[in-house]
């Protein structure tokens, strides 16, 4: 089973809102989809859903073409953002919902329903309406209406983007385990890198109605084939650097040098861009070929468990992310450490140079 | 400016309180110093926002009392404090421009037109405003709109606070470390007490010194973020702070120690068996645990890629344990065993640290650390 | 946006289709052809062109009415949405007192509007009405049915008293709809309670006071049950207004070409003004 995108487009008036894409998504992992608010990531979503027409190109599904099929029509459905539920329905006849419309025996209503809830840590609430219901719970009602009708296509747009950030820990983790035995395409539209890292499976980064790059999800992070992909795939957004090559040496636009057999390169000598992710720019050394930078600190914020300092170097700001809290004070300018060694080396037309 | 002081307060929005649940702020003793930053950090319901009204004037608690340096103001009215808040939402008046946005304040206490002017344009030079000063405050952005909401309170030069209600909500995510700088910049230039409610971890360590953690009505650790990481007093806390959050394994107690699932487990605040009653619970933070051949055998049950780091859910006997690994650190493919940090290891009772006393949360914030 | 093409959708609005037809379209045209027609009532019909709008236009029985419409209309607009707006600030925002302020608001909206009229010719009877007695009794010289300035006072008291609730109930929503943030900043700015009216309520109540605004506009245009219950246009020709000029020349005088023309002149000058209103309040919405 998978979902296949030929050479679609999307435009609207003199707006190109998906440029020309080729995509397949086969079923048994998750597709995600990753970008910035903006990226399209919401039209792609509704052109394989049929909720819109592709301008061009044709939506193949299972091996047919499915393009001018109504939405209802296929076997599709979707979880948005926010907590769409029916108001004033009970949480058990929310989730029951779509298999009345599908006109299934109360017998198999009443079973799914409860096995749903029970996946979905919903049982004790079934009876509530969903305005009693924390957000958490709210989310894994609709989520549970959408997965409920053994959907062939089930897409998830950014669904935990409105969650407290314990409760998207939690929820990340319970997802893929509703997906193990169930035989339908996932596609997942995110906009955090580590959300689409957690979940594994294959990620097509996209950058202003463009896919930058589409893989196995790991790969796609540390192989990325462009600066773009590479960006949207970082977060903290990755620095980057105009650098030269000459003989033996790098050098960066301060005079900073390091050789260039820490990278193991055996480039031509000119100009490239470097790029460096932030957990790479760290207050104490690591790796092999540790290289030092200083920079005035703009903010050191402080997740519960790491470290993120903007800081200024130069006329540029750069970022750097370290294990562990350590309050440095705005304005103090402190000692950086950049694994070169991990950096990437990107030609000025933005491809990667792979070595 | 002024220190705060709440002295026993406790609030309930019932008449008759009767059950502990019945209150919304069950008990607190907080001094917080002039000129602090500080951060109220919680999840939704735990009563930060109770306490917000609090200190505000908006509620008036059921016991207790609120003092601005020595002065008890419990029972004066928001506009007598001279207090002021940044609300979720920003709250902008529509048909003003931004430069009689940030006059408002000033022009309603009939401060004389030369002082306003002046002030206007020093807090709008602070806050990077000062081009758009005839702009109409509607039509800015929203991150502009809550640098005015912020340029009212910083307006005024007898403000005893400012309060920040979950401020950057409605910012777009990669604005959002620039409004942070803002914030760190303006508290270390204009010295006021501040305080920042947010259920949003990064938003509170980043902003404040000192961060009093709640939870159900309850104050369960005041303490820098350091602190907070490294020694939290109440597993709430540390399953709260930190992603992923600590590792909190049900333990029997023997020779003062740790037992789980037959392995001692050295601890850094050990404790006679006899000493302590209620749920015992070990807590160590999955970054304090690395794999080592000499360790306690467990099972590895998934693996999970974060990209700078690794997240490995591991089983030693019944209880589920996460090991954080760094990028390029071997795993072992079996046999697995870890070590846990014994500094880093520590006992709990019915969820506060043994050794700690219950009280430890409470007190004086200025002081940090208590343990 | 091409969304997907399913033709059936156009079934649905068939009926309303027809329905409007049927109530605006069809009467509408049958009145612009009777003004434009001569008829003695023997269903015989001449062509007169625009002589019937000509005539109305210069006739000095349509510009007083006219005028006493105007009148009327702007001193009920002067006086229901100030009024209106007051009573909806002093309503509590929430607790048990809401509903029961709610239902007493909507309470004279709910009676028929032809009882409406028969109520205040009753309560304003000089001599055995409570409104009539009253004043006579305090020595003011009261009586409706024989002085043009007490039928005017009588009508627009009816009015006021019939419609200030819509305009409380729109203010009401408008005022609820507030986030209670706006009051507490500013409280904490000091703001006086005009400067919070001024610079909060007022202009977040905009859009809804334009829809009271209209909505009072036309339908004390079109007012015509009411007055004609109350006075029936007298004393004498003091408080005929336009609908019940109208009426008179239609149904009274059977005039109906005359009375076509002039009821489109009407709703032409409704529409007119319908459309200055709004485009004036809402001027400044976008800039």
């Amino acid at each position: 089973m998978s979902l296949e995108l030929k050479g679609v487009t999307k435009r609207v008036g003199a707006e190109t809102h998906i440029h020309p894409t080729d995509l397949t998504l086969e079923h048994g992992v998750f597709n995600i989809l990753l970008g910035t608010t903006g990226s399209g990531k919401t039209t792609l979503m509704q052109l394989m859903a049929g909720l819109e027409r592709p301008t061009e190109g044709e939506v193949w599904f299972d091996g047919a073409d499915v393009t001018g099929m109504a939405v209802q029509k296929r076997n599709v459905s979707m979880v948005h953002q926010q907590f769409i539920n029916y108001p004033n329905m009970s949480v058990y006849e929310n989730i029951a919902s779509p298999l009345r419309v599908a006109r299934l025996s109360k017998g198999e209503i009443t079973a799914r329903v409860e096995r749903m809830a029970d996946l979905m840590k919903l049982t004790p609430m079934l009876g509530r309406r969903p305005v009693e219901l924390s957000g958490g719970q709210q989310q894994r009602c609709a989520m549970a209406r959408a997965l409920v009708k053994d959907a062939s296509l089930v897409l998830l747009d950014e669904p935990l983007a409105n969650l407290d950030f314990k409760l998207r820990e939690e929820l990340r983790d319970e997802l893929p385990r509703l997906f193990a035995d169930r035989r339908c395409v996932v596609v997942y539209a995110t906009t955090e890198p580590v959300e689409a890292l957690l979940f594994a499976g294959n990620t097509a980064t996209l950058h202003e109605g463009h896919v930058a790059q589409f893989g196995p999800t790991g790969e796609v992070y540390r192989r990325p084939r462009t600066i773009t992909s590479a960006q949207v795939f970082s977060e903290p957004p990755m620095n980057t650097a105009p650098i030269v090559k000459e003989g033996d040496t790098f050098r960066l636009y301060d005079g900073t040098e390091w050789p260039a057999s820490a990278a193991g390169a055996t480039l031509a000598d000119g100009e490239y861009v470097f790029g460096i992710r932030p957990h790479h720019v760290t207050l104490t050394p690591t790796g092999a070929h540790p290289v030092a930078i200083e920079g005035m600190v703009l903010v050191s914020e402080l997740s519960g468990s790491e470290t993120v300092i903007h800081f200024r170097h130069r006329a540029e700001t750069w970022v750097s992310q370290s294990h562990g809290i350590h309050a440095v004070p705005v304005g103090e300018v402190a000692g950086l450490h950049m694994d070169v060694a991990q950096g990437l080396y990107f030609d000025r037309s933005g491809e990667r140079i792979g070595f | 400016m002024a220190k705060i002081t709440l002295s026993d307060l406790r609030h309930s929005y019932a008449a008759r309180p009767i059950r502990d649940d019945d209150w919304a702020l069950k008990h607190l003793d907080v001094e917080w110093r002039d000129g602090g930053a500080y951060a109220l950090l919680g999840p939704s319901g735990c009563g930060k926002t109770t306490l917000l009204n609090i200190i505000s004037g908006l509620l008036r608690p059921s016991h207790g009392r609120v003092l601005f340096d020595d002065r008890d103001v419990t029972d004066l009215p928001p506009d007598q404090r001279h207090i002021a808040q940044v609300f979720q939402f920003p709250v902008i008046y529509d048909t003003m421009t931004v430069g009689q946005n940030l006059a408002f304040p000033l022009r309603n206490r009939g401060v004389d037109e030369a002082t306003v002017k002046a002030r206007v344009a020093e807090i709008g030079e602070m806050l990077e405003l000062s081009g758009m000063l005839d702009k109409r405050a509607k039509n800015l952005t929203a991150d502009g709109k809550q640098k005015i909401s912020l340029g009212r309170g910083l307006v005024r030069e007898d403000v005893n606070v400012i309060m920040f209600d979950e401020p950057l909500t409605v910012i777009d995510p990669h604005l959002k470390w620039q409004l942070r700088s803002k914030l760190k910049e303006l508290h270390q230039r204009v010295r006021r007490t501040m305080i920042y409610v947010t259920h949003d971890q990064t938003e509170a360590l980043t902003f404040a010194d000192q961060v009093v953690v709640m939870n159900m009505g309850e104050v369960v650790q005041i303490g820098t973020p350091v602190d907070l990481f490294e020694r939290p007093q109440h597993t709430f806390v540390g399953h709260f702070i930190g992603s992923p959050g600590m590792n909190v394994v049900p333990c029997g107690i023997a020779g003062g120690q740790a037992t789980v699932a037959g392995h001692t487990i050295p601890v850094a605040n050990p404790v006679a068996a006899g000493d302590v009653r209620g749920r015992i619970e070990m807590g160590v933070r999955p970054e304090f645990i690395a794999f080592d051949p000499g360790g306690l055998p467990v099972d590895i049950v998934k693996v999970s890629d974060a990209g700078r780091f690794r997240i490995v859910d591991t089983r030693l006997g019944d209880h589920s344990v996460k090991v954080l690994v760094d990028e390029g650190t071997e795993i072992p493919a079996d046999g697995a065993r870890i070590v846990l940090r014994t500094d880093n290891t520590r006992l709990y009772a019915d969820g506060w640290m043994i050794g700690a006393g219950r009280d430890a949360g409470r007190g004086d914030a200025g002081q940090g650390d208590v343990a | 946006m091409n969304k997907t093409v399913n033709q059936k959708a156009w079934f649905f609005v068939l009926p309303v289709l027809l329905l409007v037809a049927f109530n605006a379209f069809i009467p509408l045209m049958t009145v612009v052809n009777y003004s434009v027609q001569e008829t003695f009532g023997d269903n015989t019909f001449f062509w007169a062109g625009v002589i019937w709008f000509q005539d109305v236009l210069h006739s000095e029985r349509f510009h007083a009415a006219l005028g006493r419409q105007l009148t009327f209309t702007f001193t009920i607009l002067a006086i229901e949405i100030p009024l209106g707006v007051a009573i909806a600030l002093c309503m509590p925002r929430r607790g048990i007192w809401v509903p029961v302020c709610l239902v007493t608001m909507a309470l004279p909206l709910l009676i028929p509007w032809n009882v409406v009229g028969a109520i205040w010719n009753i309560f304003a009877l000089p001599d055995i009405g409570l409104l009539g007695r009253t004043l006579n009794g305090l020595g003011f010289d009261y009586n409706f049915t024989r002085q043009p300035g007490d039928a005017w006072f009588t009508l627009i008291a009816m009015d006021v008293w019939h419609w200030t609730s819509l305009v409380v109930l729109l203010a009401y929503a408008g005022l609820v709809s507030i986030p209670d943030a706006f009051y507490q900043a500013a409280r904490i700015d000091g703001a006086s309670s005009w400067a919070i009216f001024r610079y909060i309520q007022l202009p977040k109540m905009k859009r809804v006071l334009t829809i009271a605004v209209l909505l009072r506009f036309m339908d004390s245009f079109n007012i015509y049950t009411e007055p004609s219950v109350l006075t029936g246009g007298g004393p004498g020709n003091s408080t005929t207004l336009l609908s019940i000029d109208l009426v008179k020349v239609a149904l009274g005088q059977f005039d109906l070409g005359p009375a076509a023309a002039m009821s489109l002149i009407y709703f032409l000058i409704i529409l007119a003004m319908s459309w200055l209103f709004y485009t004036l309040m809402m001027r400044n919405e976008d800039q």
